[in-house]
């Protein structure tokens, strides 16, 4: 089992952060991970993306040109990853951000506002967490459970007040995924 | 230790530390500056040396001075940085002292650019500096290796009394994978016989690197490719992914080397008989392995972030056993799985020549778009 | 009498210090370097620390001063002797560590060096030995050359307009907060030279006591590449050097001043 997730969207969406937990919960599946960033003076103009990879065995490229999984938090991100997508891949889309309609017919794009739902819980910054959670539902590698479980690992202690909203946010984020999942894309 | 997710540059920084690193001086530039924030924050809560220096040329000589008392002392740079360190880097050969040092590569020659490249290989492998030496060069390819090598350079440093570099790039300085650090050792200096603290009543000692006799500064030549010969006979690491039944073999280090796999499995996943080589140690190079794998294989692809600078070593190891073919890709771009792979299947249906130059009809190809 | 009745240890009021190896010096006759080693050496020998100490010997004529001290040693490159001082003293910080550099190596190629040593308060001592020419590779024209001084390299003179002016080396750094001590003496007649020597002393009771970076610049001859013979040469620092290059206390902190010699 191999799978390469691409996160990508403006600095300050937590789009790294949103990475390294997908990496924490592989890690403590004992699964190989990579996380990679774009660093430099891409950073510098607010864009800001990450390469997971996912595996049973020893990871090679932590690169990937063609995702089968990938989440969109801007319209930059989703012009840029839409065309890259492999064949039957999903892209999850936040389409609080993106107005635009999907251009691929052969992926399976998930919408998701997530900037509303965030806002809904209490907290906009959970607005990664909303589509990470939506990312698991075609993940079945790592669970929701998963994904709690590494943010309470990792996550500072300072920070673990915070816990309730970001498994909040994990749970709508997938919940709406699946609703969408089961209704077959035409 | 407990496996964690751990970035390449602070895993090599945090590493240096638990094996008993008393100094670093260094200089801010990407993409190895988290080395230096790492350790501008722990050397000094473990009470040891840190100084930012006024320059890669500064950095390297207080290196050097540190390195003479036989404390264990490191800097790290990137490219551009190591060039100006380039001075230091020979005095320190012609001193014969051991010093550690780390090359986080990016795109090059000049300013060049902030990506991950391996434009640095011949600098790094034949030295770079002036006057005839050989360092001990690792090219760690994951996190864990960066830790191992890291662990491993300061022995190595010391038992040949050598320059050991590491030379990887910013895509393994930035990545996070999990990884096992060793445990914290308390420092111990050792009292080796040569360094510079004070004479307390022994007699003096003089660390330099000048033999102002050109016949002793033979000697000093003679002596240092002596211990040379004892490095390549006992040192040299690599690692071989499906080569036991290959008849193609894709020869990377370090990154290039880890995103080969990819394509190498890849190209399995279609019946292609290809395996892969991945000198762990880039100096001293594995020869005499690449030679016997190339006496049963019909080719071998080169596969570097460079224009071919390792390839010549290929080239001179194989002995014209085999033909040797090429890809790369310059200048910090990171060639993708995907790239590599059609390389193979090029190579796995084509005619090879081994009268080719493998560069130029590299070049060619990779031109005529 | 004979010289047995006067050479006795009773007698004797001047030997070869301890810290000096048995060895004659390169030195050209009438070279002022013997003198400025000469009075580290009784320094290191009256303070006692000689074997506590580390010198860092430069590149230029004193490039093998490691030669003449009986104390460990290091050779740096061309210019970076303060940088491998800060390496040594970081790592060995209750052990004396001076640099011995000329004004090539000083004042031009380690520039840098020596501004940032200073800037950071490194806790050693520097030896400055302003001869305002480069001796080693054959009497260039140095940072230190004076306005109109003919060189190998200026052999017109100096010319100000397109060689520029020479560097105060001990002005420049009495400016930086991280010095203890910077002055100014020469070596030209006895009285100097004592006054020399005192100051050599304080810089490196500064650097025992902790008081940060300490530097003794020395006015130097060079009777071979100046063309001057030893004598003159002498007189000819007191003539043109001095009024180049005043002497005296440019910097000393409070903490440095009440050292008491």
């Amino acid at each position: 089992m191999q799978k390469e997730i691409i996160i990508a969207g403006f600095g300050g969406q937590g789009v790294l952060f949103a990475g390294q937990v997908l990496a924490y919960a592989a890690l403590d599946n004992g699964k190989e991970v990579t996380w990679i960033p774009s660093y430099g003076p891409e950073m510098r103009g607010g864009t800001a993306n990450c390469t997971v990879v996912i595996a049973d065995e020893e990871i090679g490229s932590p690169l990937v040109q063609n995702p089968p999984l990938a989440i969109a938090l801007n319209l930059p991100s989703y012009d840029k990853y839409e065309p890259l997508m492999r064949p039957g891949g999903v892209l999850i889309v936040n389409s609080s951000m993106i107005d635009r309609t999907p251009k691929r017919g052969d992926i399976t794009e998930i919408l998701i506002p997530a900037n509303e739902i965030a806002e809904e819980i209490g907290d906009k910054k959970l607005t990664n967490m909303v589509v990470v959670g939506a990312l698991i539902a075609s993940l079945p590698e790592l669970t929701i459970a998963d994904m709690e479980q590494a943010l309470k690992n990792h996550l500072p202690v300072r920070h673990h007040h915070l816990l309730p909203k970001n498994y909040q946010a994990l749970q709508r984020g997938y919940d709406l995924a699946r609703e969408q999942l089961a209704v077959p894309q035409q | 230790m407990p496996r964690e997710l751990l970035k390449g540059n602070e895993a090599i920084a945090e590493a240096a530390i638990r094996v008993g690193l008393e100094a670093y001086f260094g200089y801010p530039i990407t993409p190895q500056t988290e080395i230096l924030e790492h350790l501008s924050r722990r050397l000094p809560e473990l009470g040891r040396a840190f100084v930012q220096a006024e320059s890669e040329v500064a950095a390297i000589n207080m290196v050097y001075g540190a390195a003479c008392t036989g404390a264990r002392v490191m800097s790290s740079s990137s490219s551009p940085g190591v060039s100006l360190m380039m001075e230091g880097i020979s005095y320190i050969a012609g001193t014969e002292i051991p010093v550690v040092l780390v090359n986080i590569m990016r795109g090059g020659p000049g300013l060049g650019n902030i990506a991950p490249a391996q434009g640095d290989y011949f600098q790094a492998v034949y030295g770079g500096g002036h006057g005839d030496y050989k360092p001990i060069v690792l090219a760690p390819s994951t996190v864990q290796e960066a830790i191992d090598m890291t662990v491993m350079s300061f022995d190595l440093a010391e038992k040949y009394r050598t320059i050991c570099m590491i030379i990887a790039d910013g895509s393994i300085g930035q990545l996070m994978e999990p990884a096992e650090l060793p445990e914290m050792r308390p420092i111990q200096r050792q009292n080796w016989d040569w360094a510079v603290n004070g004479t307390g009543g022994r007699q003096r000692r003089i660390l330099s690197s000048i033999y102002i006799e050109p016949k002793d500064e033979e000697i000093a030549n003679l002596r240092m490719l002596k211990r040379w010969q004892e490095i390549q006979k006992n040192e040299i690491r690599f690692k071989e992914y499906y080569t036991d039944n290959a008849d193609f073999v894709v020869v990377g280090f370090g990154s290039a080397g880890r995103i080969a796999l990819s394509a190498v499995r890849a190209a399995r996943h279609q019946g292609i008989k290809v395996g892969l080589f991945r000198p762990i140690t880039v100096s001293p190079f594995p020869f005499a392995q690449l030679e016997e794998l190339s006496k049963r294989v019909q080719g071998l692809l080169v596969v570097e972030m460079n224009m071919g600078q390792m390839l010549q070593d290929v080239q001179l190891a194989v002995k014209g056993n085999t033909p040797v073919e090429f890809y790369g890709r310059p200048g910090g771009v990171v060639p993708f799985p995907d790239e590599i792979l059609h390389e193979i299947q090029r190579v796995a249906t084509s005619k090879l020549s081994l009268d080719a130059d493998p560069r130029m009809s590299w070049l060619d190809r990779a031109t005529a778009k | 009498m004979v010289t047995s009745d006067i050479a006795r240890p009773e007698n004797q009021v001047y030997c070869r210090p301890r810290s000096f190896t048995d060895v004659s010096t390169h030195y050209c006759p009438g070279c002022t370097h013997g003198i400025a080693h000469r009075l580290v050496a009784e320094v290191l020998d009256e303070m006692g620390v000689a074997e506590k100490t580390i010198g860092v010997a430069p590149v230029g004529c004193s490039v093998f001063a490691y030669n003449y001290f009986n104390t460990d040693f290091v050779e740096a490159a061309h210019g970076r002797a303060p940088a491998m001082a800060t390496g040594i003293k970081r790592v060995l910080p209750d052990k004396v560590v001076f640099t011995y550099q000329g004004d090539g190596d000083l004042a031009s190629i380690g520039m840098a060096e020596i501004m940032h040593v200073a800037a950071r308060g490194e806790n050693i001592t520097v030896i400055f030995i302003n001869n305002a020419i480069y001796g080693m590779t054959g009497g260039q024209m140095a940072p230190t050359t004076l306005p109109g001084m003919k060189t190998t390299s200026s052999p017109m003179g100096r010319d100000v307009e397109m060689q520029g002016y020479p560097i105060r080396m001990s002005e420049i750094l009495a400016t930086m907060d991280g010095v203890g001590y910077a002055v100014r003496r020469s070596l030209h007649d006895p009285a100097n030279i004592r006054k020399a020597k005192k100051a050599i002393r304080t810089a490196f009771e500064a650097q025992r006591r902790g008081l940060g970076f300490s530097m003794v610049e020395l006015l130097s001859t060079c009777p071979t590449n100046w063309g001057i013979n030893p004598v003159n040469s002498l007189q000819w620092v007191a003539d043109h050097m001095v009024p180049v290059f005043p002497l005296g206390d440019f910097k000393v902190s409070a903490a440095v001043g009440d050292i008491r010699i």
